[in-house]
């Protein structure tokens, strides 16, 4: 087992006690007001998006669509399972009905698509979305087109923090396993992976089901932060904002992910008032990134502290030259 | 089984709708293995052009469908030139990206010049109804019906009678080979392009007619399901799109018809998921083993 208080997880430790202090002192102290607090709250729930789905796209080289239609379960399990028992207790359980439900669903999805090799998952989930979507509209429980309100709102920085902390740990851990090389290796080339003893279908299924579940855990936070859901918040606009954010990360970089989401978070605050310039904003900035950058801006690069810390793996370059010499 | 045969003619009216504009998803698919998220939206230019031409050209509807196919096809070659061009040696997810975002570039900018408000496409069609053996036709139905078929023998003429659709089999089949055989590889696929965009134009003002409404969002919902209709008939397949057109418009117009209208747009998504389950290479597609 590797040691869990090595000099790096110290001092990342480190940093996010300092990082959760100062944001609690500067709300308790009013150099945050709530407005921009509700701005924080919803750039931490992008982060959660923003890094699950990078596990799907950057990771695994798998394009869902569909990460709307997975946080609109999360947000009504939540929202539904709140208007009987609006405490926390009715949230963590909303939160995992909203699991659950998200699991069945994308296996659902995920083992007809993720057989075939191709772009079948894309559409399948665009589809899934419209589905999901269509379903909450005709239901009683989820109360049709004006969606459920007076969700109480039970959203803290402290259990935001703990929530976006635990999602991207999660998440790196999971990119840094035996499961996420395997997914790595099936982005890269499938029939190679396939060759070298890969199940592909199985990880590819483990890590779609993986990204659906932190984003109905997000939906769960979306229903309490914001109070109101509805079934027009959870359309495809909302799934492409979240792929905005991968993309502009860097495809694979789950630090780059939360880096984009705080500053896509931070634009589009200041860019309020002019929607539709932003939108078209954004769509070209997806085409020109894709068209000279397509790894994304940041590439598969982490922000990391090996460089400060002046610890480097070896370079591939290195290690053959040894072995020739 | 009147009823029955009443959906029948207006499942296949829509049919003839979505098959025209699956034949752009499958003809693109064909050629450059990408599926064009732009597609739908590609359709909704042609029938705000188509509408535009009408209503503030007073021009007559036949030339308004010509119209709207030159201008969308040209449309259409300017968006493969510069967007899809460059990403034709990166990786599929790169270029879908790119595709997604040509698809809200093309929304958003409607949305910004032509503005949220629906228009209505004016009637230029009169609404005549005949009664034949009982059954109601619209004149429109009929219109719609005979214009897709139409255009789907033109087509079909093309793709398997000219030198140009030789060189868009070949192309299909493999693209370096053709390339060593003197056919112009990046004109063909320019031209694809062009032949698919227009069949979307032609269908988008078709829908304009026969549902009314203009809005930037029209293309969403019959992109997918031309998309699955496209899947359903085998990807890349020309025959396969026309007959997956028709199924879908039929299977949709029963359900509408037959069980609830809230769940007709569900059911095409779950028609895709059993495709995928039961036979992924569609109803005409053959199995095919991918070389490494």
């Amino acid at each position: 087992m590797k040691n869990l208080f090595s000099k790096k997880n110290l001092i990342w430790l480190g940093i996010l006690i300092v990082l959760f202090f100062l944001v609690q002192f500067m709300i308790d102290a009013r150099i945050i007001i709530p407005y921009h607090r509700t701005i924080l709250f919803g750039i931490g729930i992008f982060i959660i998006l923003g890094v699950s789905l990078n596990i799907i796209i950057g990771i695994t080289g798998q394009l869902s669509l569909g990460h709307a239609g997975f946080m609109s379960i999360g947000a009504y399990s939540a929202a539904i399972v709140m208007q009987y028992m609006p405490d926390m207790t009715g949230l963590l359980l909303g939160m995992l009905v909203g699991t659950l439900v998200s699991i069945l669903v994308s296996f659902v999805v995920a083992i007809p698509t993720l057989r075939l090799k191709g772009d079948y998952l894309a559409i399948a989930t665009l589809g899934v979305g419209e589905i999901i979507r269509i379903v909450i509209l005709n239901l009683e429980i989820t109360n049709g087109a004006s969606g459920i309100s007076n969700i109480k709102n039970l959203i803290s920085w402290p259990l935001l923090f703990v929530f976006v902390v635990a999602a991207v740990v999660l998440s790196a851990n999971f990119k840094n396993s035996a499961i996420g090389r395997a997914c790595i290796s099936i982005k890269e080339d499938e029939i190679a992976s396939e060759a070298m003893g890969i199940h592909t279908t199985k990880y590819k299924v483990i890590a779609f089901i993986f990204g659906a579940v932190l984003a109905s855990v997000a939906g769960s936070l979306y229903a309490t932060t914001y109070y109101v859901v509805k079934p027009e918040t959870f359309g495809i606009a909302t799934s492409i904002n979240i792929l905005i954010i991968v993309v502009f990360g860097g495809m694979g970089s789950l630090t780059g992910s939360a880096v984009s989401a705080v500053f896509i978070g931070i634009v589009n605050m200041l860019l309020q008032s002019y929607a539709e310039v932003r939108l078209i904003t954004y769509a070209l900035v997806l085409i020109v990134v894709m068209i000279f950058r397509p790894q994304g801006l940041f590439g598969s690069k982490e922000f990391g502290l090996d460089k400060i810390l002046g610890f480097k793996p070896p370079s591939l370059k290195k290690l053959r030259k040894e072995e020739s010499t | 089984m009147q009823q029955f045969l009443q959906q029948t003619i207006n499942g296949l009216s829509i049919g003839g709708v979505y098959a025209l504009i699956a034949l752009g998803y499958t003809m693109v698919y064909g050629i450059i293995k990408l599926i064009n998220f732009a597609h739908g939206e590609i359709f909704m230019f042609g029938a705000y052009v188509g509408m535009i031409a009408v209503m503030n050209f007073n021009i007559p509807i036949y030339l308004a469908f010509v119209i709207a196919m030159a201008v969308t096809a040209l449309f259409g070659v300017i968006i493969e030139r510069v967007a899809y061009k460059p990403l034709r040696k990166s990786s599929r997810t790169a270029a879908l990206i790119t595709a997604i975002g040509v698809s809200f570039l093309i929304q958003n900018g409607v949305l910004m010049v032509m503005g949220a408000n629906i228009y209505a496409f004016p009637q230029v069609i009169p609404n005549r109804f005949f009664t034949v053996f009982g059954l109601r036709l619209n004149m429109l139905q009929l219109v719609i019906f005979a214009t897709s078929i139409a255009l789907m023998i033109i087509l079909q003429f093309i793709v398997s009678k000219t030198k140009l659709g030789r060189a868009m089999r070949s192309v299909a089949v493999d693209k370096d080979a053709a390339a060593l055989m003197g056919v112009n590889v990046d004109n063909v696929i320019t031209i694809t392009f062009a032949i698919g965009s227009a069949l979307a134009a032609a269908a988008g003002i078709m829908v304009g007619l026969y549902y009314i409404k203009v809005f930037p969002f029209m293309g969403f919902t019959p992109g997918l399901k031309a998309f699955v209709a496209a899947v359903f008939g085998g990807i890349g397949i020309i025959p396969g799109a026309m007959i997956g057109g028709f199924a879908i418009g039929l299977i949709e117009t029963y359900v509408a018809g037959y069980g609830s209208t809230l769940y007709k747009d569900a059911v095409v998504f779950i028609i895709l998921i059993l495709i995928l389950l039961v036979k992924p290479s569609g109803l005409l597609g053959k199995n095919v083993k991918e070389k490494v």
